[in-house]
């Protein structure tokens, strides 16, 4: 029997630490393993007994990436337990919020991460070598993203700015302005960022993913909306345990998650283009459709287009939102205490983020459970890999390396996010 | 090592996790220490942070902690004004993107400054929650001291 393993003991250029190994046997793939060893982190249970308005600032600290998406489904779930309703100009400034996160995301695993993939560099270090002006490009699209995150948040990296029920300070629109004409500029190096990755050479590679996000009525999904799928799926948060269910796999630190119904399912920016492609702005939906794009695209290999059609949308949404704002009276709505249970789901740059917490009286949180996109991708990730990687097995052991590895890349994995519970079994015989 | 213009001193890591601190802990010994022309700054570590962190500054001294099999709290350091960081020091980074591809984003865009120092602290335990090693901490201590001795106390 024709045996031959592929292994990549520590993946490069993904968020965290994970491996992966591949096993072909007579031409087939036998195993395909994404394996994450990074640390379990116990966040859920550092949040017991600590009170309700701590677990913004707590959560954020679990991803320097994307702390905002963990602040943001943290308030929501709060204040959904507490029968709280965040409106107007702090919905808007939320929104804002999420716009910088996704910009500054997106943009480095865009120009850092992945371009590098396409255009045959082992590295961003390579590819500024002969690209910089394109590198230069994406540092300084990122950094509109973090001029945002650090005006509306306090600061560039964990944000201390936001609170349940709003914000402890709101910006007044003179602080806003210059961000306006930042963002203008952002604007077109996103769009030309949208031209750019849409001419890279794609492998051919397709599957029916079952695709899930946030979805809203009027908008683009961030914060706010229910759970869809492409396969009929349309439920409120609070039901996300009626439908999804995580297990633990021996070869991971991060727990897995699959529908009730068997199955895995993809979230991130596949599914939130292909459920809401109709709620973006114009200019980025003619992007899209000037790149290539159908309503719904199916090639993971292509998600780095859609990432940059989005964040085409969050810098021209951000502008929109900058123009419209028109200063709270109150930073924050004001909160009293009491017991229940409270979900949050909100669309962090890798996909639905989701936060359950159970209050008790005096607003201490008796339960917390955090459920990162990526963790949710794991299934997904190895299926394509199962299934794609038989299509480039002719290649030499290092072009298939780069083949699995650029696979995983695909979906952006925040590895450090998804490690978040593990329960330990001790077998002493 | 006397400098003219910006000098920024950058101590890198994760205050949460252990040894990962000791760039962070050099930073804030020395803050408040230093005369005007020198900025100093905590970061997580993320290469396009560190990048920005440099920009235009003449002189640039990083200090990460690190993993090349050396016995904790051994001090590393590089001068990276012309030559990369040997490959055998890895700076601890859970980003898989931090002090070194920060080094050669600058050094390949034309933007690393003209001086730039990397000091490297050996850790010897990164988990989670866990409190910095004694070996750390008398390792930051003689860090802060050596960079305060070659750049700060020269004066603008």
């Amino acid at each position: 029997m024709a045996t031959r393993t592929i292994k990549v003991d520590y993946l490069a250029r993904v968020e965290g630490e994970a491996s992966l190994k591949l096993v072909v046997r007579d031409g087939r793939v036998d195993q395909a393993q994404l394996s994450i060893f990074e640390p379990p982190r116990f966040f859920e249970a550092m949040l017991r007994d600590r009170d309700f308005t701590e677990a913004p600032d707590i959560t954020a600290r679990i991803c320097g990436i994307c702390p905002v998406a963990y602040q943001m489904s943290s308030v929501h779930a709060m204040e959904n337990a507490l029968g709280v309703t965040v409106d107007g100009p702090l919905r808007a400034l939320r929104r804002l919020l999420y716009c910088g996160e996704w910009i500054e995301s997106h943009t480095l695993h865009v120009y850092m991460l992945h371009a590098p993939d396409f255009l045959g560099y082992e590295g961003s270090v390579e590819m500024a070598r002969d690209h910089g002006d394109l590198v230069r490009r994406g540092l300084d699209l990122k950094k509109a993203g973090n001029e945002i995150v650090a005006l509306l948040g306090g600061r560039e990296i964990h944000p201390i700015n936001v609170r349940v029920g709003g914000f402890y300070r709101v910006p007044t629109k003179r602080d806003l302005a210059p961000l306006a004409e930042r963002l203008k500029r952002a604007r077109e190096a996103a769009l030309a960022t949208v031209q750019w990755t849409a001419g890279f050479d794609f492998p051919d590679r397709e599957r029916d993913y079952t695709f899930v996000s946030v979805s809203h009525p009027d908008e683009y999904p961030f914060n706010e909306g229910r759970i869809v799928s492409n396969r009929g799926l349309d439920i409120a948060t609070a039901d996300y345990d009626s439908h999804f269910v995580e297990s633990h796999e021996q070869h991971s630190t991060a727990l897995y998650a699959q529908m009730r119904d068997g199955g895995s399912y993809l979230l991130g920016p596949l599914a939130r283009y292909a459920l809401n492609h109709d709620r973006l702005r114009p200019l980025a939906r003619e992007a899209a459709r000037d790149a290539g794009l159908g309503p719904v695209c199916r090639n993971p290999y292509r998600s780095i287009v859609v990432r940059a059609v989005e964040v085409l949308q969050a810098c021209d949404e951000a502008i929109a939102l900058i123009e419209a704002y028109e200063e709270p009276d109150h930073p924050a709505v004001a909160i009293t205490p009491r017991a229940g249970i409270g979900f949050g789901a909100t669309e962090a740059p890798r996909g639905m983020l989701f936060h359950r917490y159970r209050l008790d009286d005096d607003g201490s949180i008796a339960e917390a459970r955090i459920i990162p996109p990526t963790s949710q991708n794991q299934a997904s990730i190895e299926e394509d890999l199962a299934n794609y990687a038989e299509g480039f097995l002719d290649l030499p052991d290092e072009a298939l390396r780069h083949r699995c590895e650029q696979t995983v890349r695909n979906y952006d994995p925040c590895i450090s996010c998804a490690t978040h519970f593990l329960r330990l079994e001790v077998d002493r015989g | 090592m006397a400098t003219r213009g910006r000098l920024v001193v950058i101590g890198v890591g994760n205050p949460d996790r252990g040894d990962d601190a000791a760039g962070r802990m050099v930073a804030r010994r020395l803050a408040g220490r230093v005369n005007s022309n020198v900025e100093v700054r905590e970061c997580a570590g993320e290469a396009t942070e560190l990048l920005a962190a440099m920009a235009g500054a003449s002189s640039a001294v990083l200090i990460d902690a690190c993993l090349s099999g050396a016995l904790p709290g051994t001090i590393h350091r590089f001068d990276v004004s012309r030559d990369p960081m040997p490959s055998a020091i890895r700076p601890w980074s859970s980003h898989g993107f931090g002090v070194g591809e920060a080094v050669e984003l600058a050094r390949a865009l034309g933007e690393l400054p003209p001086v730039c120092i990397v000091y490297g602290v050996e850790g010897g335990c990164f988990d989670p929650g866990a409190a910095p090693t004694s070996e750390i901490a008398v390792a930051v201590k003689e860090v802060a001291d050596r960079i305060f001795g070659d750049f700060v106390n020269e004066g603008p």
